[in-house]
This record gives structure tokens, sequence and C-alpha cells, in this order.
């Protein structure tokens, strides 16, 4: 038998994991949001789309799906959309912020099969979370871990990217989530969306990256959801997962609008493999899009061929590279040997790629009222 | 359980524990579907003539299987007496 890395690299039938983002209305305005989320699109599928989406992962046996968004939360016929899913066996993991979960949500959700619940923290107190995800957010999500907890949710998981400010409290995550028995998952943070802008001062330093690698080697039962694989090329073992890009391979990501990228993290025209409302819908897309089918092909290595660690770490992440305007074909911005600090340092300010999907709401307008002229 | 064919062998995923398993070849994928048949894993191993060199394999697989409940065994293994 080959490696079963190997298998994958030339892509499944249908993906293992896919997001799903339902909306791009967020009531939240994270500094690091993925999909630069915050005003609905008009274009946005409609139930009975969103229905047929559905019935098409049905019929490709894709066993869950991730529903994240924007706060998927907020579409009117998010219950409708998850019960129409689970019921016929497409599981739903959805991503929430926790703004929506109250005692009779909590209790809905506490009586259905085949759905979990990410509530995501990006801090283990309210000054390092809200000052990435905004004020009140800490609070919000704790109040929605307790109604979960009260509804005898059982298990949710706690979803934290990793920054700069929140690696120093890995122990209180943990802490966090024992006592609501729930599980920690911790995500890289991609210089995509919002974070184009933010990864800068945002993004763990060299030695932090050390310091997590070590830590998660002891916790093997921390989810990562694959995302810290180019840590491997530290050498001292292999982090738990594929270890491997799977972009257009094994994952890909629906956006509100149905246009399917490779993955969650390259919400960009370049990675845009077609719309679901085209001819064939998602099958047909993720059978023969131009773009998958290249990316199924065997990727050269590049730049990093030389470097004794390729096979541990892969060149990384594909979305770190593109964003930062580095080659696809060389090391990844966070690379444990420093080698993407050296081609960071060669990139131009013209060689990061424009933006080609934001739906940020507007920049807070500040009214400043001139004082009236002084009666004398 | 569902098993979703794969061109590797197929995908196994238990929605109970939401484990997700690999089945690395298609010979594989027709011993798990058989088991079931089956007193022992010995007896499908011969009925089913599956290549004998991959058994030590399959038991490897069917182990992994075993542990995160995708199967079960039929009768409760000998307990260790007196």
């Amino acid at each position: 038998m080959t490696a079963l890395t190997d298998e994958l690299k030339r892509g499944l039938d249908a993906p293992i994991c896919l997001t799903w983002e339902l909306t791009y209305a967020c009531n939240l305005a994270c500094i690091h949001c993925l999909s630069s989320s915050g005003r609905r699109d008009p274009r946005e599928l409609s139930t009975a789309e969103a229905k047929t989406i559905i019935d098409q992962l049905r019929a490709l046996q894709v066993f869950y799906v991730n529903i994240g968004g924007g706060e998927p939360t907020i579409r009117t016929d998010f219950f409708e959309l998850i019960d129409y899913a689970t019921a016929g066996e497409v599981g739903v993991k959805f991503s929430t912020n926790g703004s929506r979960i109250n005692v009779h949500t909590a209790r809905r959700l506490a009586a259905m099969d085949y759905t979990d619940i990410q509530i995501s923290l990006d801090g283990a107190n309210p000054t390092t979370n809200d000052a990435v995800r905004g004020e009140g957010s800490f609070a919000t999500a704790i109040a929605a871990m307790d109604h979960l907890a009260a509804a005898d949710f059982g298990s949710f998981k706690i979803s934290v990217v990793v920054t700069r400010h929140n690696i120093g409290q890995l122990d209180e995550f943990v802490g966090l989530a024992n006592r609501y028995g729930a599980e920690l998952r911790l995500t890289r943070l991609r210089p995509s969306g919002r974070a184009v802008e933010s990864w800068h001062e945002l993004h763990p330093t060299e030695a932090q990256q050390v310091e997590l690698y070590y830590w998660l080697l002891d916790r093997p039962e921390v989810l990562t959801g694959d995302s810290f694989f180019h840590l491997n090329a530290l050498g001292s073992g292999t982090l738990e997962g594929l270890n491997l890009c799977g972009a257009g391979r094994v994952v890909c990501l629906i956006d509100p609008v149905g246009d399917v990228y490779a993955c969650p993290f390259v919400l960009h025209d370049e990675f845009k493999a077609g719309n679901v409302r085209d001819a064939g819908g998602f099958p047909d897309i993720w059978r023969s899009s131009p773009l998958f089918l290249e990316l199924r092909e065997p990727q050269s290595a590049g730049a990093c061929a030389s470097c004794g660690q390729f096979d541990a770490c892969q060149g990384g992440c594909m979305a770190a590279k593109f964003f930062t305007g580095l080659p696809l074909d060389g090391p990844d911005p966070e690379c444990v040997s420093g080698h993407g600090q050296e081609a960071l340092a060669a990139v131009g300010a013209g060689d990061r790629p424009p933006s080609t999907s934001d739906h940020s709401k507007p920049t807070p307008v500040r009214f400043i009222t001139r004082a009236s002229p002084a009666r004398s | 359980m569902a098993i979703r064919p794969e061109p590797f062998g197929a995908l196994a995923y238990h929605y109970g524990n939401r484990k997700l398993n690999f089945l690395r070849s298609p010979e594989l994928v027709r011993l798990v579907d058989e088991l079931e048949h089956f007193d022992s894993t010995r007896a499908a191993f011969d009925s089913l003539d599956l290549d004998a060199r991959q058994w030590p394999a399959y038991g490897k697989a069917l182990d992994a299987l075993a542990r995160s409940d995708f199967i079960e065994p039929l009768r409760p293994s000998p307990g260790v007496g007196p």
C-alpha cells in the first residue's frame, strides 16, 4: 500500500471536511476574520438552494459539514437547515460566537443528534479575547457555554485561534474546557480576510511556535484540525493529523453566495472553482473543476526541494503563502527554519494579492460634534 | 456506521462518536462488509479468500476499528478466569 498522504493528495471522490459558510452577516467584527464578514450579501443562497446543496452532499456521502459564517445562527432558517441536513445523515458541526445561544436554543440543540458546536474564543480572559473579537464577546461566549451546560448538551468544543497574545494562556484554555467538560480545539491564524492586515501583529513569534509544538505533542487530545502541520519540521515527532494541504483534495469551502473555494482560508478569485448554482452543482465542481484537478496533480516543492524537512512540513499552508505574497512552491511565512522570514523580507508591498471578497461593515464613522460658538 | 467508496478503498464514518477510519484496500472493505456473516475473523479470512500476506495488516485494521467501536465482537472474549 502506498502512503495514505499520497493517496489523499490525488483527491477523494467527495470531501472529508467541507466548510460551508451560511452568511456573511455577523454581529461581531473580529480583526482576524478569514472571510471579512460583517454584512449579509444580497446574493446569498435561499433556503431552497441550501437544501439542494444538502441533497447533493447526502448523495456524495459527505458525512458532515462544518458550518460557519459570518455568524451562521443569524440566518432565520438556521435551524431548518441543520434539521434538514441531520435528518439526511449529513452531520453538522457549526461554529458560533454564541450570541444566539440562549436557554431555548440550547435546549433545542441538546435534543439534536449529529449536531456539534464550536464556540469561538480567542482569549482566556475578556481583555485578551475582546481585543480581537470585540467588547463583550468573552462574556457572550461564556454565557453560551453556561446555557449549553445547563441544557445538558454534552461535550462541545471551544475553538481558539492561536495568537501571540493568547499563546501563554493555553493551560487556562484547558482549564476552561475541563470545567465545562468541553474539548479544546486550537487552530492556526491564517493571513486571510481581515487577517491579511492583522496577521503581522497577531501571529505567534518563532519562539512561541516552538513552545506550541511541544505543548501539542504532549497533548494529542487537543484538537487542531490538522492546522499546525508546518510545525512538524521541528522534527521531534509528528502532530496528530493527515499532515498535508488538503485544499481541493480532501477539503473545500462553499461560501454564502455559493462560490466554491479550495479551502476555508483562500476566499480569493484565484482559488474559486465554480458556483453551486452552475449546471452540475457542487458534485461537478468537486469532480471536475480545472482548479481542483490541478491541485490534485503532483505539486513542485520548488525552493523547498533542497530542504531536509520538506517531507515533514510539506511546504506548509498554501493560503498563508498566497496572502503574504510568497510563491506557492516556496516556504511557508512561518517556516520554522526561518526560510519564510527571509522570503517575506523580499516581498514588496505590491506583491500581495488585492482582496476580491470583502463584506466588512463600513468603518464606524465617529460623529464629531462641533462645539457651538460660545456666546458671550 | 457509513462506508463511502474511495479510490484507495473506502472511508468509514461512525455517526455516534464522529470518528473517521480509512479502509486502505478494496479487499479490506469487502472484509468489513462481510464480517458480520462469520463467527470469527479467521473464518472470514479463509472464506473470503483474502490475500494471506495481508492478513496481519487486516487484523490490525480490524483491531483499530474495534477500538473506535466501528465493529464489536460477536461474543464477549473468554475471561481470564482461574
